[in-house]
């Protein structure tokens, strides 16, 4: 813009326009730009600096290694070996070079060590330390009652063991799946309430990212049909208690099974992605009030900036419960499906219903 | 619409550090921390069970106890009564043979009295027939002190008798 002649009316109005619009808020980009993943983690905005953590990118395109920092794609004007952030469609916020036709293509894979990853691991170390921490206290205070953070914790170890792993397993399997089932809940519990936190380290969507909830519903997925017996097959394949011209010659409801058994870790996925994405949106759309208001006039955006702080507020406290909700939702329902898979024949309520 | 667009890169790092976690956590944190709570749990159980059977236990011997206690309150009621019975027959007996011993004891007492009344009695004629005898032999004496008067008398005396 420097070589602009600012003595020229016309450059100097389009300079004044451009300011406008890059000071002008957007809430939607801001509200997606919070709860999707980036290269960086930019943790605060003082003025004109920007104040972010640059992540290593890892770029394998066209049969070469890419590798280089966040920050130099701000050192080059946003473009660095000939990839840019993309900021519309659905490639937006991934990163992309422009292919011969001028078209936005995503490089072959993508390796990068983005936000979300540094707070996976951030919350996996977190995770790792306390229980190990926990596990300790068990072998020091052998046979005594629970204290400190043990005794925070016991209840609700106890909780997933018993109302969820052996309520839905039963009492001959369920100790199998209880360390998975402990793992998923908890790591889902501390990243739904590490995303509360507007701040580093905490801020991060995880739970809310649909690649993170997929490999979720993926171990549920694979350890389900890894456990799987005779039984759960026969089920889907023949259902009992199933009139026969719902099989043959349409075989409707081998069909309708079959899809069940993608559509049950597809609806995990979904459902947890969803719910924490949902409330991430909604406290971020409260706060944008303020500046929507405050745009049109400063004393609006204060007024408004008194409701908006109680709504997020209120926000942030179902968002804890929420937390705990989603968590035991999704331990729940993969204990469920452990249990269905693992479970016995047992002929005589069949015959029954016959 | 990027929203929905799963990072690739995410996904592997995900997998990846999921995975660690859940091996690690398995590994170290659940397995002990299972163990330790099934150990208590294991251990507060039997307590609980040895403390159910101490009480049971106790509560038999309590109805033992009493059980000891009603048969030893009958023994000691039958001794007491067998006592009771043995004191009345003692006692009729020792009554029965005091009022014989008594009534003997008068009758020798009788005896004695009759025997020596009789003996005094007889001691008592004899007496009074020696007096009589030395009283009748000094009359005599003083009758008898002149020849006259003997004469006279032992003529009288032969008449009284010629006559009967």
């Amino acid at each position: 813009m420097a070589q602009h002649d600012h003595k020229n009316p016309v450059d100097k109005l389009e300079k004044w326009q451009e300011e406008i619009e890059q000071e002008d808020f957007k809430a939607g980009e801001m509200i997606i730009e919070h709860i999707t993943d980036s290269y960086e983690w930019h943790i605060i905005t003082v003025g004109h600096t920007h104040v972010s953590i640059p992540l290593p990118v890892m770029l394998y395109d066209e049969g070469e290694f890419h590798f280089f920092m966040s920050s130099e794609l701000h050192h080059n004007n946003g473009t660095y070996q000939g990839y840019f952030v993309s900021d519309e469609g659905f490639n937006s916020g991934k990163l992309v070079r422009k292919d011969d036709a001028g078209a936005e293509i995503r490089p072959d894979l993508d390796f990068s060590f983005t936000k979300n990853v540094l707070a996976i691991f951030f919350s996996v170390f977190l995770l790792g330390f306390i229980f190990i921490s926990v596990a300790n206290s068990y072998k020091k205070r052998k046979g005594k009652a629970p204290k400190g953070l043990q005794s925070l914790l016991e209840p609700i170890i106890i909780f997933v063991r018993d109302d969820i792993a052996r309520s839905s397993i039963g009492e001959k399997r369920y100790e199998r799946y209880t360390p998975f089932l402990l793992t998923i809940f908890f790591f889902i519990l501390i990243n739904n309430l590490l995303g509360i936190i507007p701040f580093f380290p905490g801020g991060a969507n995880i739970t809310g990212n649909i690649g993170v909830t997929g490999v979720l519903a993926a171990f549920t997925f694979i350890i389900t049909t890894y456990s799987a017996n005779k039984n759960y097959w026969v089920h889907i394949v023949n259902a009992p208690g199933v009139p026969w011209w719902l099989k043959i010659p349409v075989p409707l409801m081998p069909i309708v099974e079959i899809m069940g058994v993608f559509t049950k870790p597809f609806v995990l996925m979904v459902r947890l992605f969803a719910n924490m994405s949902a409330g991430h949106i909604i406290i971020l759309g409260f706060i944008s009030l303020i500046f929507i208001f405050g745009e049109i006039s400063q004393g609006l955006g204060f007024g408004v900036s008194i409701v908006s702080v109680g709504f997020s507020i209120f926000m942030d406290v179902l968002e804890i419960l929420v937390a705990f909700i989603q968590a035991y939702v999704f331990t729940l329902l993969s204990a469920l499906y452990f249990g269905m898979a693992t479970e016995e024949a047992h002929h005589s309520s069949e015959t029954i219903n016959h | 619409m990027s929203l929905i667009n799963p990072g690739f890169g995410l996904i592997i790092w995900m997998t990846l550090a999921f995975g660690i976690l859940l091996f690690v956590l398995a590994k170290f944190a659940w397995k002990p921390i299972m163990a330790a709570l099934k150990e208590r749990e294991d251990s507060i159980e039997n307590a609980l069970l040895a403390a159910e059977k101490a009480q049971q236990a106790m509560e038999e011997l309590k109805l033992g106890n009493e059980k000891l206690m009603q048969e030893a309150q009958i023994e000691r009621d039958t001794i007491l009564k067998e006592a009771r019975k043995l004191k009345d027959v003692i006692l009729n007996e020792a009554r029965e043979k005091s009022i014989m011993e008594t009534k003997n004891m008068i009758q020798s007492a009788r005896e004695q009295i009759t025997t020596d009344k009789n003996a005094a009695l007889a001691e008592i004629k004899n007496t009074i027939a020696s007096y009589s005898i030395s009283i009748a032999e000094k009359i005599l004496r003083e009758e008898l002190k002149d020849k006259s008067r003997q004469m006279a008398y032992a003529e009288k005396l032969l008449k009284e008798t010629s006559l009967n």
